[in-house]
């Protein structure tokens, strides 16, 4: 079984980065966010500091939604999780290392580019690898729950715009303790480990619960 | 789904899962299956029964439920009433993880590889890599292995699919007109398939309008209507 994870691993990933794939989409979207948020707000640097998390926050989350509507449905209409399902690896862990995959080919490339980013928000060099450990502690928490629109969706032609409308609310308090670990690293004056390890909790809940909850959704819509 | 409503007949020589060898006595038996799709009945009472080394061929119309009857013993379905019976394979498993189910869609990757498409599916049905690239060989498509599977033709896309039941070892195969698009050579290595599965003492479903030079019992699905041909 471990073998089967290990290669439905390797072709998500392998399908992530070739042609059509859409692996550095959400870098890119992300980048595109974070770039254009001084040219709105005005160069004022100590408002931007003062915005800084939550415009890297915001970014960080929409940009880990782009893809996800894709997440299972490709799957869905070329059959291939019809047979996924009379695999003897468990639903929940086809999700899981499905969801996995996803977030390694659009997570990562976030969390790698935020240091860059954080420097056009004024953000002190020494706070920039505190701001890219939030997003890398978050973003897996984002990608999994954001599973759970995608597998609710799976069968919906047009679902794309779906998935984000179901997905936001739930992301809530990954996004408020997200920010508020990013302020206090870059500004203080709490300190960072709080609000981070509330964050981490909240991430490793949804990396048990949301497969779950996806693969139960899945069932539903294969049906 | 799988209610096992009496012991198995024979002796069943039980082996544990993933071993490439058959269990030998196996038999599936599906009674008073009805399947509901979309509030329309497709069929009711369907019963049938394969033992090892036999095949069936499901017949009727279109839209009389053969696919709705292979996906329903792939456990894609559920059925609305009856049950089915894998009788002599390992206890435990599900229909659906002795099966191999080769429908319309072909369930490829048009950025992978040719070998890499059949390569994951064997790793995710229980072969290997060896067993991939010898069920590739097979299939007359080794050349093309290393090409994505986007640029191949309708056929050669029909013949990948197909190469995932020598790929990995399953007892029971569930297709689903397989002979769609592709040509006579094809046609003839698919039906040595089957014989050598056959022989091995597996079991055969087998949806099709055309006639196969295998033996085998059929089943007959909705009234054909007077004047149409079957």
């Amino acid at each position: 079984m471990s073998g089967a994870a290990l290669a439905l691993f390797r072709r998500e990933v392998r399908l992530a980065v070739r042609v059509g794939g859409g692996a550095m989409m959400g870098a890119v979207f992300f980048l595109t966010v974070v770039v254009i948020m001084p040219f709105a707000v005005g160069p004022d640097l100590n408002l931007l500091q003062r915005v800084g998390p939550a415009i890297l926050w915001v970014g960080a989350l929409l940009a880990s939604l782009i893809g996800l509507d894709r997440l299972f449905q490709a799957d869905h209409e070329d059959g291939s999780l019809d047979l996924m399902t009379m695999t003897e690896t468990p639903l929940v862990v086809i999700v899981a290392v499905k969801a996995a995959a996803h977030w390694v080919t659009t997570g990562l490339p976030l969390v790698i580019v935020a240091p860059v980013l954080g420097l056009m928000l004024n953000v002190e060099p020494g706070a920039l690898v505190a701001v890219a450990l939030t997003l890398l502690v978050g973003t897996p928490g984002l990608t999994f729950v954001g599973a759970i629109g995608a597998a609710l969706t799976v069968a919906l032609r047009r679902g794309g715009l779906l998935v984000p409308v179901l997905v936001l609310p739930l992301t809530v308090p990954i996004l408020i303790f997200g920010v508020s670990a990013t302020g206090a690293a870059i500004a203080g004056p709490m300190s960072i480990s709080t609000p981070l390890a509330v964050l981490g909790s909240l991430t490793l809940l949804s990396l048990v619960l949301a497969p779950l909850a996806a693969a139960a959704a899945l069932r539903l819509a294969l049906e | 789904m799988t209610a096992k409503a009496d012991p198995p007949d024979g002796d069943p020589l039980r082996s544990d899962r993933g071993t490439s060898q058959l269990d030998a006595g196996m038999r599936l038996r599906g009674r008073d299956l009805a399947c509901v799709r979309g509030g329309r009945e497709v069929f009711s009472g369907v019963s049938f029964g394969i033992e090892a080394g036999s095949l069936i061929k499901l017949r009727g119309p279109n839209g009389a439920g053969k696919s709705s009857l292979l996906r329903l013993v792939a456990g894609l379905l559920r059925p609305s009433a009856g049950d089915l019976d894998l009788d002599g394979g390992p206890e435990d498993v599900p229909i659906a993880e002795q099966a191999h189910y080769v429908g319309h869609l072909d369930t490829l990757k048009p950025a992978l590889t040719v070998l890499e498409n059949l390569g994951f599916w064997a790793d995710m049905l229980g072969g290997t890599r060896a067993t991939a690239g010898a069920a590739l060989e097979r299939a007359g498509l080794a050349p093309l292995a290393d090409f994505p599977a986007g640029i191949l033709s309708a056929g050669q896309r029909r013949r990948l699919a197909l190469a995932r039941l020598a790929a990995a070892p399953r007892p029971l195969w569930l297709l689903d007109e397989p002979t769609t698009a592709i040509d006579a050579a094809a046609r003839d290595r698919l039906f040595v398939l089957i014989h050598d599965h056959l022989d091995a003492g597996g079991l055969v479903m087998i949806a099709t309008h055309d006639d196969l030079p295998v033996e085998g019992q059929t089943l007959q699905l909705g009234a054909a209507p007077p004047g149409a041909g079957a």
